[in-house]
């Protein structure tokens, strides 16, 4: 009898030990959770706007239904193909540009001798990736400027050349924004590429010169290969991201410039555009509706083929 | 034959990244010159390298107007120190719990985080719902809620930190001492996360003195004057300036003069106002920053 009530005593004791534990856990996600729930998953049923004529003053949920209408809409006009093409070639040309110049960096860097040296190529080149796109168009501003830019002032006038109206002229930009792209993201992927490089086991790096291997045949043979599994990661990312675009990039440098449109502008841009500069909320949440779920169904693809390829780098 | 290539090597290495590193400060000496050049001079010849008239005037008429730049200057202090704190305190906490996984429920907590990198109502369902059914526009909420407090990149490293570089032998020890989760919270866990809390508070810190997002989405030109920040300020001069060249004809024709903005030179001073916080504290938290990106470079 007495042992009984011993043994229930233990487990309501232990089960109010349990609580004492779990309760505690729980309070400390709950700021956590409570905000990925509001600035992440209210937002997502959101997306029921693309189908709604909406009113701005009776809210999301009594305003009246519109079928596919916004949708139509947007893909009536020639907006729709231009913002869905800049954004996947910009993107696909940043990966494949980026890629190059990061672990070509990352490679020769690893290679320089001098401490110092190394590490100073290291800082400079991480400082753009520091800054905000805003200062950064002001950078670039003062190089593409027509009336005080630096290219036009000091390079094409001394040798002759006609002053080129650069925000005007839609012809360099695919140009101009790789170069800014790459300039401002290449000191983070290049150190991401580098962490990878040292992490390699120097024995590899011995025997193939033992084998009288040349520096060339190092790189080719044993360093690329091993950075794969940092490429492919990466890769998946960027597939996973191929439907946006940083909105810095593409809002900031052209300087919102309508001559420009045609190159420079993506769905992020475009969705603001219409959103706050035109108040149509129609284009603006069809756009954004358009563009997170191919976004979601792309990350999902992404990561099928690459469990189907590779398990190890698939990202869940 | 050897040292012959690997003299090459070594060229070939410093020139190209010499030539990088060249290109990443270029553009920032730029920025510094003609902040310091003389304004009639710089309005005739451009930006220069080399200008030929230096005048401390754009740092003069920012002393002048110190009112709406100091405060803007304050305000960019205020959000990055509020916001990063609070950033940092439910990232760690929001981690510890989910690292707990014999906890019921972590794991479907887990997946509400992962699921929010893969999916999300984008700008409008965003906008819509801070603007229309929360009213943060013109408030200081607009600058320190929206999508900077909490990232799921970085709860995850966080807690990958805490669940392979703290033994769990010493939660268990202060668990039978009898401390009380949020002890061992503030006690062990804190301490001993503080290399990936350095690394995730200067990114967030770093997103937050950068942030000029949210205030073109959710502050108004008058309504929120007050809370401009020195990113918000240099946006708007820079569309300011976007007005102005579109409309060239139509400004001239009202009588608008570019002699309304901050000229050329003065623009300049207070974009390097604004990153010289940046420059110079660089070089004492590179190691950190450079730490940071190399745990986010990899899988989580």
């Amino acid at each position: 009898m007495i042992a009984i009530t011993n043994k229930r005593d233990g487990s309501r004791e232990k089960k109010k030990k349990r609580w004492k534990q779990i309760i505690p856990v729980y309070v400390m996600i709950l700021p956590g959770l409570l905000y990925l729930l509001i600035n992440n998953y209210i937002p997502m049923f959101g997306v029921i706007i693309a189908f709604k004529k909406l009113n701005f003053s009776e809210g999301i949920f009594r305003s009246p239904w519109n079928g596919m209408d916004n949708f139509k809409f947007l893909f009536a006009t020639t907006d729709a193909w231009t913002i869905t093409r800049n954004t996947l070639l910009y993107n696909i040309a940043f990966f494949v540009i980026g890629t190059v110049v990061a672990i070509a960096m990352a490679v020769l860097i690893n290679e320089i001798r001098s401490k110092l040296a190394s590490k100073a190529y290291q800082s400079l080149s991480l400082l753009p990736f520091l800054m905000s796109w805003v200062v950064v168009s002001y950078l670039t501003y003062a190089f593409l400027s027509s009336e005080t830019g630096l290219i036009n002032n000091s390079i094409l006038e001394p040798l002759g050349r006609d002053k080129i109206n650069w925000y005007m002229d839609k012809t360099y930009w695919p140009l101009i924004l790789i170069i800014v792209n790459t300039w401002k993201s290449i000191g983070y992927s290049m150190i991401i590429y580098l962490a990878s490089i040292v992490g390699i086991n120097q024995d590899y790096y011995e025997a193939a010169t033992i084998d009288g291997a040349t520096k060339w045949k190092q790189i080719r043979h044993i360093t690329l290969p091993l950075l794969k599994p940092t490429f492919l990661t990466l890769l998946i990312l960027s597939i996973g991201q191929i439907f946006r675009s940083d909105f810095g990039l593409f809002y900031q440098i052209p300087q919102n410039s309508g001559a420009l449109y045609s190159v420079t502008r993506t769905l992020d841009v475009y969705v603001y555009q219409a959103l706050l500069r035109n108040s149509d909320y129609g284009m603006s949440s069809a756009a954004s509706f358009y563009q997170s779920i191919v976004g979601f169904v792309l990350i999902l693809a992404a990561n099928f083929l690459i469990k189907k390829f590779n398990r190890e780098s698939a990202l869940f | 034959m050897r040292t012959r290539e690997n003299r090459v090597t070594q060229i070939i290495a410093h020139l190209f990244c010499g030539f990088i590193a060249l290109c990443a400060i270029l553009p920032f000496i730029l920025l510094i010159t003609s902040s310091i050049t003389d304004e009639a001079w710089a309005t005739q010849n451009g930006y220069s390298f080399f200008p030929g008239e230096l005048s401390l005037e754009a740092y003069k008429y920012i002393g002048v107007q110190w009112d709406m730049i100091g405060r803007a200057y304050f305000m960019t202090l205020i959000v990055t120190v509020i916001g990063t704190t609070v950033s940092v305190l439910i990232t760690t906490l929001f981690a510890y719990g989910i690292s707990q996984t014999n906890i019921p429920g972590m794991r479907t907590v887990n997946f509400l985080l992962i699921f929010t990198m893969l999916f999300n109502g984008g700008l409008v369902a965003t906008y819509y719902m801070y603007v229309h059914y929360l009213s943060i526009k013109d408030t200081i909420w607009a600058l320190l809620i929206p999508s900077l407090l909490l990232n799921a990149f970085n709860v995850i490293l966080v807690k990958n930190y805490i669940s392979y570089s703290i033994p769990g032998a010493l939660k268990e020890a202060a668990t039978i001492d009898g401390a009380s989760e949020f002890k061992i919270f503030a006690k062990i866990i804190m301490p001993l996360s503080l290399p990936i809390i350095a690394t995730i508070g200067l990114m967030t810190g770093l997103s937050y003195w950068n942030d000029w997002q949210n205030g073109l989405y959710y502050l108004s030109g008058r309504g929120g004057a007050h809370l401009n920040t020195i990113q918000i300020i240099l946006n708007n001069i820079n569309e300011n300036i976007q007005v102005l060249q579109q409309n060239a004809s139509q400004a001239q024709a009202i009588g608008a003069n570019t002699s309304q903005l901050p000229s050329t030179t003065i623009r300049m001073a207070i974009a390097a106002l604004g990153i010289l916080p940046i420059l110079v504290l660089y070089p004492f938290f590179q190691r950190y920053f450079v730490k940071g990106i190399t745990l986010g470079g990899v899988k989580e």
